[in-house]
């Protein structure tokens, strides 16, 4: 039941959950009440709007830092919220590979994001090294591809 | 001058479809419920691999059969999906389910053969067994049977003339399913009566309760069924035209040769695409199965909301609901919400007079095109009822 929610909610945040209850064959209330709960045990953690910045006059860049650093007592944990309290930080990954974590930052230009790494990340004493990687155009985000094209239905109006 | 045409063709009726696809394309901006085939773009891995298949040069014909690979996947899906084991030369890849109805009833039909038809049902096995020089011996599905067919009718409907059945289930446009206990009683009438069967399984994957179950899986049937199957509905994949049957390797092989002398082959890239489909496309059937089975839902709860009676359907992707109790027939109510409300659904009697009274509606649709296609048909309701 919850996973079925989910599973609505990640595609469509805004729906009316009168919707998903008919879709599911359960009472609203019943929705309404999982909902309520998975937002109390942070299972669903916000719900948030898919923008493409690119066709908005909003300047903005994105980064993907790729961060190495010294493994510390206690794990990774600690490092990961040192990095992931700056507001400039979008995403905090840790990964397998060569390195430790994967960063999305985001800045007005690519000097604020340059000096976010050189004078706030790269100075952390756990982290070993660094590299910047600038976004050129995102294509697809959250499973959307943000320009497509083919929004139109190229069926015939009646078929048997 | 003489007559070029057939006695036979010009006899034929034109699709009711048709009639009623020329309307609605006159009007610019109508919302369509009318579409029967799914409304999700193939999946990308299985347009991939007809796009390697290109580049790669594989443009030539296959064998008449189809490609050996694909026949193995489609004896292994039959083996995983029905516990029913065929060998290669037990199928045949034809150009959509359509050319598996259309050769299955020529390569079994003699003139004056009868061939039981339920209705509603798909378009075209009336002209096909008419084409076949068979004679088609209609049965009307009730809706207090949920519009499954019934041993009862079948019985009332057998001459010593009657050769094949037709079952068409899950089944366009009803959505009706056969359950294994209905299929059973049907079966029995089968081997008693020494009658063949024609199951168009074309929409399998898409039931909504238990697993589909196919009649040639229950006992004495193998050997008395033609399955047809494809790849339209399952992966997505109606422009493909791609489709099979399978069943035993006399009748198969019969069927072979008016397909090798018609068409030659199955389009060569659609079917490498279907092996991709058949051998990692599950996860595709789930998910479209998934969505589907939500809006269907969303409907009946819809339709209950908006005092519009509707059996439950299981099956398909259409709904259909019962509009007698406005006084008006099927066209006269399609029209209507047409003009009216630009909604365009398709008449029960597209699919046979048994469908008077009844209007197919098509899920095949995003939620927020059914949304707002419902509110409209809520509206045009409101004034029949004034």
């Amino acid at each position: 039941m919850r996973e079925k929610i989910l599973g609505i909610l990640e595609k469509n945040g805004r729906i009316d959950l009168g919707d998903v209850a008919a879709m599911l064959g359960v009472t609203e209330a019943e929705v309404a009440n999982e909902v309520t709960q998975m937002e109390k045990e942070n299972i669903i953690c916000g719900y948030h709007t898919l923008i493409n910045w690119d066709k908005t006059s909003d300047e903005r860049v994105t980064a993907l830092i790729e961060v190495k650093v010294t493994p510390q007592r206690g794990g990774f944990d600690q490092v990961a919220q040192r990095m992931y309290r700056f507001e400039e930080v979008d995403a905090v990954y840790l990964i397998s590979g060569s390195c430790d974590f994967t960063l999305i930052i985001r800045g007005k230009t690519m000097k604020e994001v340059a000096q976010f790494v050189s004078g706030k990340l790269s100075v952390l004493d756990a982290v070993r090294g660094t590299a910047t990687n600038f976004v050129l155009k995102k294509y697809k985000d959250h499973g959307t591809i943000l320009d497509d094209d083919k929004n139109t239905d190229e069926r015939m109006l009646v078929t048997p | 001058m003489r007559n070029p045409l057939s006695v036979m063709v010009q006899e034929i009726e034109p699709s009711g479809i048709r009639k009623f696809f020329d309307i609605v394309t006159e009007m610019k901006d109508a919302i369509s419920l009318g579409v029967g085939e799914p409304d999700f773009d193939t999946p990308w891995h299985i347009r991939e691999e007809a796009i390697y298949s290109l580049e790669k040069g594989r443009t030539f014909y296959t064998s008449n059969s189809g490609l050996v690979e694909l026949r193995k996947e489609i004896c292994n899906y039959m083996k995983h999906s029905q516990g029913l084991e065929y060998n290669i030369n037990e199928t045949l890849v034809t150009v959509g389910g359509s050319e598996a109805i259309d050769i299955a009833l020529r390569a079994m039909i003699d003139p004056g053969d009868e061939v039981l038809i339920p209705q509603p049902s798909f378009v075209s096995y009336v002209p096909c067994t008419q084409l076949a020089y068979g004679v088609p011996v209609t049965i009307a599905l009730r809706e207090e049977d949920q519009f499954r067919l019934t041993k009862e009718q079948v019985l009332s409907a057998i001459t010593e003339k009657t050769k094949l059945l037709v079952l068409p289930f899950p089944n366009n446009p009803t959505g009706a399913i056969m359950e294994k206990g209905d299929l059973v009683e049907i079966a029995k009438v089968c081997v008693e009566h020494d009658i063949y069967v024609l199951s168009d399984e074309i929409y399998a994957e898409l039931t909504y309760k238990d697993k589909h179950i196919s009649i040639a899986a229950l006992p004495g049937m193998r050997e008395r069924t033609i399955v047809i199957n494809g790849f339209s509905k399952a992966y997505a994949m109606t422009g493909w035209r791609l489709g099979y049957a399978v069943g035993p390797e006399y009748i198969i092989s019969q069927m072979m040769k008016i397909h090798q002398f018609a068409i030659m082959c199955a389009p060569t890239n659609s079917q490498y695409a279907a092996v991709e489909a058949l051998r990692n496309g599950d996860k595709d059937i789930t998910m479209m199965r998934e969505e589907y089975d939500k809006r269907r839902r969303y409907l009946m709860q819809a339709f209950q909301n908006m005092g519009l009676e509707c059996f439950e359907p299981f099956g398909a992707f259409y709904v259909f609901p019962s509009i007698k109790r406005f006084g008006i027939t099927s066209e006269e109510f399609a029209s209507g919400l047409l003009k009216q409300e630009k909604v365009a659904v398709v008449p029960g009697t597209a699919f046979g007079q048994s469908g008077e009274g009844y209007l197919r509606i098509s899920y095949a649709y995003s939620l927020e095109n059914l949304k707002l296609a419902l509110s409209r048909i809520e509206n045009y309701i409101k004034t029949l009822d004034r």
